[in-house]
């Protein structure tokens, strides 16, 4: 009896989850349809783009720099030990481009601005002005998804791109104060432009657009679905941006495999 | 004399309810619900907090589909939201349900604005116009956060009446309202009613506001209609249901 109530349980589980993966697909779809309308609301999406930037800039510029830092001063002291220092530049560069920025980027969007934006969606349904906005024949997805999907579409990669530049100059910097690592400015940048693809840089806006898209995604859906009051808010923020954060990180997976 | 007659000319919508039943998991929350409303005419639903007055609003409004039974308006059934239908229906949600990321002004604009009715211009004057109908043309550039409980309402009535509708609904309009602002929101509904004459239906636990604004009211209990008649008929009613309704408020106004 008991495996059996196990059984239907993961069962139901298994329910729900296809069952919420199914309707945040569906409501991606209606976005892209919507994007139809994209023209007529350049200044939602321009608005949602510098709530994005303004929100991720500051914190995202401190932990490139860090980030950058500490992978050159991890990676330096073991490349002095074989006396392969000079490849700092490439290492510290591509390791940004390909999986640090993209994915740094993402989960700091996701906690700064998928959580407001989840919560600002949320308020609106559990107040009634979602039903109010479906009164006045406007449709919440044309008025309040697809200009986010579409800003986190285009500023991610843009954020990402600034976010591997201050990655860089984080760990050019730690190799030149570093006397045991003792790499120079122009060492690692030459460096890094000998490894460098474009192809490498464009693997990695892949991955930003497809992670900004996502976030926006999961934070909107979660939002719409809330229902209840201000804790229900509340546990809608932290719902939205723990499937963030696990799409963010399964998708890396599957893109970087795609990828290479 | 017949209610809906004598009011001269409407551009009101009818209303016809037949059979409408609605239920949530277990709880039944309307059980064949028949009701007819004049084009022109102000219904009001009474009926204690919970008896599924919303859930009726939101029906004729199509954000719900009903298990059975059918909304008729004008004839045609209800559209969806979105959907193209030949009439518009303005709701003023209980909590107003203003867009806090907006300006009163941009509230009461959207509409037109979203739908491209008219050119910017033209929208600030009918938004100036229909904020003046309830009073409140200096509150524009306010945030819905700067305002009052009575004064969103009033907003929320201003942004119903920009769609230009022929049929408005309001949900508790006078809920968590002091006596005064009750007072006032009232007058606004009986000066829109005589100014437009467009098919009103008001839902409410509030009988003396009920009363004051209704052509007819109907009684909403355990999810039917147990008495429909002019105020002063169901002032009247000897119906226990309506009966125990009335010397409740009675009692609660009384202070007794």
């Amino acid at each position: 009896m008991r495996s059996l109530g196990l059984l239907a349980g993961t069962g139901a589980v298994i329910l729900r989850f296809l069952q919420t993966v199914g309707e945040v697909l569906v409501l991606l779809w209606q976005a892209v349809r919507e994007s139809r309308a994209a023209p007529r609301n350049v200044d939602k999406i321009l608005a949602q783009m510098a709530e994005i930037g303004n929100a991720t800039l500051p914190i995202a510029s401190l932990t490139a720099v860090f980030i950058g830092g500490v992978l050159a001063l991890q990676s330096g002291f073991q490349l002095a030990k074989l006396g392969a220092e000079e490849n700092l530049g490439g290492l510290v560069g591509l390791s940004m481009v390909k999986e640090l920025g993209p994915v740094m980027t993402s989960l700091l969007m996701a906690g700064r601005v998928g959580s407001a934006m989840a919560a600002e969606i949320a308020a609106m349904s559990v107040y009634e002005e979602i039903d109010a906005l479906r009164t006045l024949d406007i449709d919440p997805v044309r008025y309040l998804v697809m200009p986010r999907v579409l800003a986190s579409l285009l500023a991610l990669p843009v954020l990402t791109i600034y976010v591997d530049v201050l990655g860089w100059i984080g760990g050019a910097l730690v190799g030149t104060v570093n006397p045991q690592i003792n790499v120079s400015f122009r060492t690692f940048f030459d460096n890094l432009r000998q490894f460098m693809e474009v192809r490498d840089i464009l693997d990695g806006l892949v991955k930003a657009m497809v992670f900004g898209v996502t976030v926006a995604i999961v934070c909107c859906y979660v939002g719409l679905q809330t229902r209840g009051g201000p804790r229900e808010v509340g546990r809608s923020v932290t719902r939205a941006v723990v499937l963030s954060f696990i799409c963010i990180f399964i998708f890396d997976y599957v893109i970087t495999r795609l990828l290479i | 004399m017949q209610e809906g007659q004598g009011r001269g000319p409407t551009r009101g919508v009818a209303i016809r309810i037949v059979g409408l039943s609605k239920a949530f998991g277990d709880v039944e929350v309307l059980r064949d619900l028949t009701l007819e409303v004049q084009p022109g005419e102000t219904f009001v639903i009474i009926g204690p907090s919970g008896c599924g007055k919303t859930v009726l609003l939101k029906q004729i409004l199509g954000l719900l589909t009903p298990d059975a039974g059918r909304i008729l308006i004008d004839g045609a059934p209800v559209a969806a939201p979105g959907q193209p239908k030949p009439y518009r229906i303005g709701m003023v949600f209980q909590s107003g349900a203003l867009f806090s990321s907006l300006t009163v002004g941009e509230n009461v604009g959207l509409w037109l604005k979203e739908h491209r009715v008219a050119d910017d211009g033209v929208i600030e004057r009918i938004v100036t116009e229909k904020l003046a109908l309830v009073g409140l043309a200096d509150k524009k550039h306010l945030f819905p956060s700067e305002l009052s409980g009575g004064m969103r309402k009033r907003v929320a009535i201003a942004r119903a009446l920009a769609t230009d509708p022929d049929l408005i609904l309001y949900d508790e309009p006078t809920a968590e309202l002091d006596p005064v602002m009750t007072d006032h929101i009232a007058e606004a509904i009986v000066d829109l009613k005589r100014r437009f004459r467009i098919t009103s239906v008001v839902v409410t636990h509030d009988l003396n506001m009920g009363c004051y604004v209704a052509d007819r009211m109907g009684m909403l209990h355990e999810g039917r209609l147990v008495e429909v008649g002019t105020p002063e008929q169901i002032r009247r009613s000897a119906n226990p249901v309506v009966r125990a309704f009335i010397t409740t408020q009675t009692k609660g106004m009384g202070g007794a």
